[in-house]
């Protein structure tokens, strides 16, 4: 474990993790399919799971590891919760693009 | 055993209140006089067996009935003292309280609320004994709060006249001043020795580690609490309006029992106003003032009660002067015999109103002395005993009054010795505009004149037989009553007769009989009735509104809070409002602006939603 740490190094691990988040960021701002908001929102979540990964590795402690565990299993459900409501969403608009989900406006 | 019989005999009255109360209207108004009579019986025969069983043991019986309060080191409990003191209080008040009650069934049978009547006075035995029995100051408290109560539900007894509404509340708010004095002083007593029972604090007294100058401050705080229940200057104006209760009322409450507290508490903390000389000297102050005030009153009113009223502000000042001088086995003696003829006054007065059916004034009476032979004698007795005629009971307290008086303080000696002349010429002015030369009242009322039936007049007589030899417990030679209560005041120096103690006597003697040939000038030979109320004038017309104190109160204190009252609701309420509407309207305007973020657009809620962890993050990072 500690080789591959040290053959790759802790701050590549975090300029990747930045990427991807800011990705994922841009992702959910610039697209309007929500289905790839979705995705783009994922790919953030991932991001920290893989920092969190990191560090647990780099720190020598397990709890990090322990809570990627967490975070996935919970993502899990919110993907087939979030899915759901997609589908329903589209078979009720004919169409899945945000800026026609108007419906919340208060 | 004992502990069973002492819990009946505080609780008898409180289950004549329960049954009253709640059943009362089902059974017929003799069964429900017949029980709160019985109930208050019972409690009298129980004092008499401890009474008895004391005067051979001579040991006080105290018990606790649970554990009240215990926080870290103060620690309460619910605790009753059978004592000289307190068996002494119990036997008058449950004795007189029993006659009483007789006397209600009579005078109350044509009353549609007479179980409510009952029922209150049932409750008023049960605090008073409470107050009494109590063997720390807090029971005490409940007692004392308990008996102002009743005092209030009994004096509003006949609700639906407004004026007696008011006179009820005078007296349960002037009751509250004095009340909060006493709490005061209970707490500061609380403070200094982490205990209220009596027997405790004497014995950190005792031991002699207290803060004097805080000690005298609670000791002038239980005094205010006294001055308020026993109706002292300047508290005192709540009793004369009393009168408005039912007149058994007034004689049990307003001036055998209830109005005696204060002398109790004081009687009962003696060693707390032993180390006190300057609150000593207020109290003597205090009683003489109250004493000549009220007297000087009660010689030109024309109400039959509010005589008798201001008679008993007067003597409960005489009884205050004694304490003063920290002679209160000669204050207990008064308290004693006045509760006799003044009980029996009262009833008189009660018979006389019955059978002029509600007159009260003493314009309308006069020559009832055929008419009603029972009451005029019974009346006439305790009037002799009150103006200290030899040899009835009440010559025997007041002159050992007097006699305390003129050995401390020759002014107050003087200024109580005038208020006894005045006691003197007011009684008899009583006794012959009521019962001598011709009736004044309509010839339907003369008519109607009756002789009060026996349940009236059998308390009368036994309170008059009680006003001829109620002296005889503490008479100058054998002095029963002080040895009695030694245990609690301590050894008093026995008067010895010297011709000293013989003319004082004389004087006493011949003050009253000077007052009452006053009277006798003015109102016999004379013929002198009253004017009505128009045609009084001058400095007597000052007097016969009570030195307007009533109309100084209110303007001195009524008015202000009046005044002040209105100022809030006017302008002070309205402004607040303003106030906090003014929030409201804020919200409400934030609401409305801010409604229109929430625009449905899903694109830029995640914008905003982006920029806000930006600028947390942001945040974060400075902050650190």
């Amino acid at each position: 474990m500690n080789n591959i740490l040290n053959q790759i190094g802790i701050e590549n691990y975090i300029f990747l993790s930045v990427l991807l988040f800011c990705i994922g960021v841009f992702g959910v701002l610039y697209r309007r399919n929500a289905i790839i908001v979705f995705m783009s929102i994922e790919i953030m979540l991932n991001a920290v799971n893989l920092l969190f990964v990191a560090f647990s590795t780099y720190h020598q402690d397990s709890e990090g590891q322990v809570f990627v565990f967490f975070s996935m299993a919970v993502a899990a459900a919110e993907v087939a919760v979030g899915l759901a409501i997609l589908v329903s969403v589209f078979r009720n608009l004919g169409s899945i693009d945000i800026d026609n989900l108007k419906n919340l406006k208060g | 055993m004992e502990k069973n019989l002492a819990l009946v005999l505080l609780l008898s009255p409180f289950v004549g209140f329960l049954f009253n109360i709640f059943f009362g209207k089902k059974v017929s108004r003799t069964v429900s006089g017949a029980i709160g009579t019985l109930t208050v019986v019972l409690s009298f025969l129980l004092s008499i067996c401890f009474f008895s069983q004391l005067n051979q043991s001579g040991k006080p019986f105290e018990f606790s009935v649970f554990d009240w309060i215990q926080v870290s080191n103060f620690k309460l409990d619910f605790g009753i003292l059978l004592d000289q003191l307190s068996l002494l209080w119990l036997l008058f008040v449950t004795g007189i309280g029993s006659l009483i009650h007789l006397y209600s069934i009579s005078y109350m049978h044509d009353d549609e609320n007479m179980h409510k009547f009952f029922a209150y006075l049932n409750l008023f035995v049960f605090f008073m004994i409470t107050l009494v029995v109590g063997s720390n100051l807090l029971v005490m408290f409940i007692g004392w709060e308990g008996v102002g109560l009743c005092s209030y539900l009994l004096i509003g007894f006949w609700y639906k006249n407004q004026d007696y509404n008011d006179a009820a509340k005078k007296a349960f708010i002037m009751n509250r001043v004095g009340d909060l004095g006493f709490l005061i002083g209970m707490f500061i007593i609380g403070a200094l020795f982490s205990t209220l029972n009596y027997a405790e604090i004497k014995t950190a007294l005792a031991a002699g580690n207290a803060d004097t100058a805080l000690l005298g401050v609670a000791a002038l705080c239980l005094f205010i609490g006294a001055t308020g229940k026993s109706a002292q200057l300047p508290l005192y104006t709540w009793l004369p309006d009393a009168m408005a209760g039912p007149t058994p009322v007034s004689a049990l409450i307003h001036a055998a029992t209830m109005v005696t507290a204060g002398i109790f508490m004081v009687t009962r903390m003696n060693f707390v106003f032993d180390l006190t000389p300057d609150v000593q000297n207020i109290i003597a102050i205090v009683g003489a003032l109250t004493a000549l005030v009220a007297a000087s009153i009660g010689l030109l009113q024309n109400d039959i009660k509010k005589v008798l009223a201001y008679s008993t502000v007067s003597q409960l000042g005489l009884m205050f002067l004694a304490l003063g001088f920290g002679a209160y086995n000669v204050a207990v003696f008064h308290v004693i015999t006045h509760a006799f003829f003044k009980a029996c006054l009262f009833l008189g007065s009660g018979s006389v109103i019955h059978g002029l059916h509600g007159e009260q004034d003493m314009r309308n009476m006069g020559g009832l002395r055929k008419a009603m032979p029972i009451t005029f004698w019974t009346m006439m007795i305790s009037t002799l005993a009150i103006a200290g005629i030899f040899p009835f009971a009440g010559f025997w307290s007041k002159d050992e009054i007097l006699m305390v008086a003129f050995e401390h303080n020759k002014v107050l000696y003087v200024i109580a010795s005038i208020a006894s002349i005045m006691t003197a010429f007011y009684m008899f002015r009583l006794m012959y505009l009521t019962f001598f030369r011709e009736f004044r009242g309509t010839e339907e009322q003369k008519h109607h004149l009756h002789e009060s039936p026996s349940l009236i007049t059998i308390p009368l007589i036994i309170l008059a037989v009680l006003a001829v030899i109620g002296g005889a417990i503490n008479l100058p030679g054998s002095m029963w009553l002080t040895h009695f209560l030694e245990p609690i005041l301590g050894k008093h120096e026995a008067h010895a007769l010297g011709t000293h103690e013989f003319m004082l006597m004389g004087v006493a003697l011949v003050g009253a009989l000077v007052g009452i040939l006053w009277a006798n000038a003015k109102y016999i030979k004379q013929a002198f009735v009253p004017k009505s109320d128009a045609e009084i004038t001058g400095f007597n017309k000052t007097i016969y509104d009570k030195y307007y104190v009533d109309e100084f109160y209110t303007f001195l204190i009524v008015k202000p809070i009046n005044g002040l009252s209105n100022f809030f609701r006017t302008t002070l309420e309205p402004a607040l409002g303003k106030v906090v509407f003014s929030f409201g309207s804020l919200a409400n305007g934030l609401g409305t602006q801010g409604k229109k973020i929430q625009n449905g657009n899903i694109g830029l809620y995640l914008f905003v939603f982006v920029i806000g962890v930006c600028a947390i993050i942001t945040y974060l990072f400075i902050a650190q």
